[in-house]
């Protein structure tokens, strides 16, 4: 580990001062920071530890809807007695099966969260390049990306709430740099694909900093989350799927949101599967043509063709789920 | 003076050995009061890191340490021998995670920026990772053909036998991928100096007695064995890889004495994943001939595998099953890769895994239960078992059988739909030596009554210390509390290493021999001050007794040992019928499998063993159930996996590098067979056997569920929708 500079803001405009300039991280719970900075994997000349921004704690009703500071756990997520009709994320909370995670970890520490992308983790930056050969696209790239990897990213996304959150619509808001200065955009707006190894997975700048999201009403909605774990304890998907159904009164789809993680480089948001709902009820059959159309376009690399049939299955189970009619023990 | 017969006493008169008993330290490791060679720490320490090869294939060009030891708070750097160029001859780097430099300093974060700070310019070279494509081996010159070949039986009938003499054939290829030792304690050491040539070293070894030698030896440190002293009273792990001082461990001793400090250097996870022991891949395209009741006539198999740049492989097959007819033969890669290191069980569990499932798609091709597959060709059953090989597989099975409630469960492949599950049987069988490793102990018997042992052993998870101590509480029919067990010093009479299950043998044997014969001295001394005939006494709930007269307490039998008390020392392996060889069993798993995710649940684990006499049973299951993790971590989900575009481990970390959870385990069954036959037959080692079939009998069921054969091991999501998919 190099040393840096710990600074330990009070307040978000402290804190975008602070992360001014090239070189600062932030730090909020620092379960996924500690060891790459012990690696070295990413190199830092300041941590911003924001865990005493207590302006972004907190789960408030707000415009009919939920804002969440994104300093909340994992486990205050799934306990919130305002988020019980936002199933969805609880799906989530239930998938990270670890209690020291759940009661550590950060929402905003996962929607930031670096790739878990081997060659990332090795050393080998973002987009995994080494004397300009791509190695995910050359070696082995068992978890890689199945949609959106034309270009040179290859990673997947690590967000397990992202998809949940964009199915719902949610908003993020972001402040900085200039203090007191804030903006909200949608949340896959948030996410960004780098063609280069300066760029990063999402759309900060420095000086910029993810504060909280909020949730749009739920509104009758009905909504899963869909993982596929390879470990039935801590671990990371290999493919997961999130719905929300706005439904009319015969169970007809009016409205479909479906949006997949760990299959591309940003959450994937699926129109096509959205498509093939609208005007219909969730039956076992439709569900399975929606998975059939979200990785219609996949384009698997040499080594990860088994992911689009988790992604399909995902979008499948999620879309029973969220109507009730996942059965049996898959 | 009264000789008692050694051996073990009739199975009904024991209390304590031959029982269930919680270990002895149990609460020490589970409170965290158990000090490991990390923990010995304390103000002035010093901390070393090592700087290691990121390349696979290299030649160090040049090594410039000097940034290093400018770096605030480094206090020595240690260049390993040869690394640094000497003329033209560069040092060769032949596998990612090799040590280079290790440095020390006041603090791990200071040690970790020395290391950075140094300037190494390497000449990278080609390398070739690939340890399951032959083809590509061969194309690259990274092969070595014939590097075994074995004929059993003539050739021509064997030839005969394959081609048209037998009606049944069978072919497949099949493959078992490298895993790692994994230990959760890192390998290391703490070492400090007494002086200029007296030596400390607190050692995560599971070879106590073996590895001072190795540091006195080392070049660099150059003093008297009698100068060092080895101590590990708790060890967090080893699986085969802690036998050796290692060349970091001698790089810590001499850090030790470059700065006249007491220096701690463990490998952290990536290196200890990469550098420190793995168990080889084996992968073997295989043909069986049998006739169309089962029985094997023949079996013909060509292997590969790698253990690293010296480009063996495994061979040990057909495994357990010895048709009449076999040819094996056997291509070395050469491969970039981590050195191997002999794992739990070396070699078998790759051999079953090639065996096994061969002979589980041999049943499915004639639709037989491969139940009775085993069954009809249990007369070919070999190994090392030393009573009758057949009849003890057979109780076996037919144990296991129960157990599972196979013959009621199991369905033809593919035809057990278990609510969107497909659902399946598998099973395997096992066979280990188990013998007595050598060693020696000393007891002594204090006037009050208290026993102390004394062996320069180690508990690797046998449950050493306990085992100790109901072999002499036994003996001396007193309380386990009344029997203090020393071991973890090399100060100790030495021991054998614990490896190849032969610990418990290597040291209850010793330890008993030791017990009566200083019972018989205090029998005589008891004879003479109460006149009674010693051949007559007994030892027994704490006192000393003539039939069913109770002669005198064992206190009072202790104080006639006199104020310096008894010390007797014990010795092994004999051939006095204490412990033998020869151990197998048998495995069932019942699990299923989600067909659109590839995931697999254990529903059932059932693991038969015969173990010869068996010291303490919950301590024996304890052994067996974390050797049926294991089977399920190395049948699902665990295996190193090397990048062949950058040469490198890239899966050397606790999140890709996959072990099971707590959801992934199921219900484990354990039973060991153990009819009078087994109790009288001795003590045997149990440390490998239960972790050789469990690979091959996961793949046998999931073969079951699924109607295809996945050919690798671990059957992980990919592999089994891949096999899916092109079935």
């Amino acid at each position: 580990m190099n040393p840096f500079e710990y600074a330990r803001p009070e307040s978000e405009a402290e804190a975008v001062a602070l992360l001014a300039g090239e070189g600062t991280t932030v730090l909020a719970s620092g379960m996924d920071l500690m060891p790459l900075l012990q690696k070295s994997v990413v190199a830092t000349s300041r941590v911003v530890d924001i865990s005493r921004v207590d302006s972004m704690r907190g789960i408030d009703p707000v415009n009919g809807g939920v804002t969440i500071g994104v300093l909340s756990t994992l486990e205050d997520i799934a306990y919130s007695p305002l988020l019980t009709e936002y199933p969805s994320l609880k799906d989530v909370t239930e998938g990270i099966r670890a209690i020291q995670v759940q009661q550590n970890g950060t929402l905003g520490g996962d929607l930031c969260h670096l790739p878990n992308c081997w060659y990332f983790r090795s050393g080998y930056g973002l987009l995994g390049r080494d004397n300009g050969k791509s190695l995910p696209e050359i070696g082995d790239n068992r978890y890689h990306a199945i949609f959106g990897n034309s270009g040179p990213a290859k990673f997947v996304s690590a967000s397990r709430f992202a998809p949940a959150l964009i199915a719902w619509g949610a908003q993020v808001r972001i402040t900085g740099p200039e203090p007191n200065a804030e903006k909200w955009l949608p949340l896959e707006q948030f996410y960004h694909t780098p063609k280069t190894d300066r760029q990063g997975v999402t759309v900060l700048e420095p000086g910029q900093l993810l504060t909280h999201v909020w949730l749009p009403p739920a509104e009758l909605q009905v909504s899963a989350t869909y993982e596929v774990l390879e470990m039935k304890g801590l671990d990371w998907p290999l493919a997961s799927a999130a719905a929300t159904l706005d439904l009319d009164d015969a169970g007809r789809v009016r409205k479909a949101t479906i949006v997949l993680g760990h299959v591309a480089p940003t959450p994937w948001l699926s129109l096509s599967a959205a498509d093939v709902l609208v005007g219909q009820p969730v039956t076992p059959q439709l569900a399975h043509a929606a998975g059939e159309a979200a990785v219609a376009e996949a384009t698997p690399l040499s080594e990860n063709a088994y992911k689009v049939r988790l992604a399909q299955t995902s979008v499948k189970r999620a879309l029973l789920k969220a109507t009730n009619q996942l059965e049996g023990g898959l | 003076m009264v000789d008692l017969k050694v051996e073990w006493k009739p199975r009904d008169e024991n209390t304590v050995f031959n029982k269930p008993t919680e270990r002895l330290d149990g609460i020490e490791k589970a409170s965290g009061f158990a000090k490991y060679s990390t923990d010995f720490t304390g103000d002035g320490s010093l901390h070393a890191r090592l700087l290691t090869s990121p390349h696979a294939h290299a030649k160090i060009k040049s090594i410039d340490v000097e940034p290093a030891k400018s770096v605030h708070g480094v206090r020595g750097v240690y260049v390993f021998p040869q690394r640094a160029p000497e003329g033209d001859t560069l040092y060769e780097i032949n596998w990612e995670g090799e040590v280079i430099v290790a440095v020390a300093a006041e603090t791990p974060a200071q040690a970790a920026q020395g290391v950075k700070a140094i300037n190494i310019e390497y000449e990278v070279l080609e390398h070739f990772v690939d340890e399951a494509d032959l083809e590509a081996a061969e194309r690259m010159d990274r092969s070595i053909p014939g590097r075994r070949v074995s004929v059993d039986g003539d050739e021509d009938q064997l030839e005969n036998l394959l081609k048209t003499d037998a009606p049944v054939h069978h072919q497949g290829r099949y493959g078992i991928h490298t895993i790692t030792h994994c230990c959760l304690e890192p390998h290391g050491s703490t070492c400090s100096w007494n002086g200029d040539d007296k030596l400390d070293v607190e050692l995560s070894t599971q070879n106590v007695s073996g590895t001072g030698g190795q540091f006195a030896g080392a070049p660099e440190i150059g003093i008297d064995a009698a100068n060092v002293t080895v101590h590990c009273d708790y060890i967090g792990g080893g699986f085969g890889s802690k036998f050796a001082a290692d060349e970091w461990g001698i790089a810590c001793a001499i850090l030790a004495k470059q700065t006249g400090k007491r220096v701690q250097l463990h490998l952290d996870r990536g290196t200890e994943l990469k550098i420190a022991g793995t168990r080889p891949s084996a992968f073997a395209d295989v043909t069986i001939a049998a006739y169309e009741d089962g029985t094997i006539a023949a079996w013909d198999s060509h292997h590969w595998g790698t253990n690293g740049i010296k480009g063996g492989t495994v061979s040990q097959v057909p495994y357990v099953f010895q048709p009449g007819h076999s040819r094996v033969r056997t291509t070395g890669l050469v491969t970039n890769t981590g050195p191997t290191r002999a794992w739990r069980a070396p070699n078998h569990p790759q051999a079953c895994a090639l065996t096994c499932t061969a002979i589980d798609d041999l049943a499915a091709k004639l639709e037989m239960d491969p139940l009775d597959l085993f069954m009809k060709n249990v007369g070919l059953a070999t190994g090392s078992q030393s009573q009758n090989p057949v009849e003890v597989y057979t109780g076996e099975m037919e144990v296991a059988e129960r157990l599972m409630d196979w013959k009621a469960k199991w369905k033809g492949r593919g035809q057990w739909d278990d609510n969107g599950w497909k659902r399946g049987l598998g099973m395997a069988l096992h066979t280990w030596g188990g013998r007595a490793g050598g060693g020696s102990c000393t007891i002594k018997v204090h006037p009050d009554g208290t026993i102390e042992t004394f062996a320069g052993t180690q508990d690797l998870g046998t449950g050493t210390r306990t085992c100790i101590a109901q072999v002499v509480a036994e003996t001396f029919g007193v309380p386990l509390a009344t029997v203090r067990v020393n071991i973890g010093s090399s100060k100790y009479p030495q021991s054998g290493a614990s490896g190849g299950s032969t610990t418990i043998g290597g040291v209850s044997g010793p330890h008993r021999r030791a017990a009566l014969d200083a019972l018989g001295k205090i029998f005589d001394k008891v004879a003479a001050k109460y006149n009674v005939d010693a051949t007559q006494l007994a030892a027994k709930d704490g006192m000393i007794v003539n039939g069913d007269a109770e002669v005198c307490s064992w206190q009072q039998a202790a104080s006639l040992v006199g104020p310096m008390g008894l010390e007797v020392m014990g010795e092994g392996p004999k051939d006095d019928g204490l412990t033998a060889d020869g151990a197998g069993g048998v495995q069932m798993v019942d699990l299923s499998v989600d067909p659109e995710t590839g995931r697999v649940k254990i529903n059932k684990y059932v693991a038969v063993q015969d173990i010869g006499t068996i010291v303490n049973h919950q301590l024996a299951k304890s052994q067996v159930l974390g050797a049926m993790i294991q089977c399920i971590s190395y049948g699902l989900s665990e295996e190193r996996i090397m990048d062949n575009a950058s040469g490198r481990f890239i899966n050397a970390n606790l999140r890709d590098y996959k072990l099971p959870r707590l959801g992934d385990i199921g219900e484990l069954v354990v039973e060991f067979y153990e009819p009078d036959s087994q109790y009288n037959k001795g003590v045997v080692g149990l440390g490998e056997p239960p972790v050789i079939s469990g690979g091959a009998a996961i793949s046998n069921a999931v073969a079951n569920a699924i109607g295809v054969r996945v050919p690798t091991i671990p059957l992980t999501p990919k592999r089994i929708l891949d096999a899916l998919a092109n079935a």
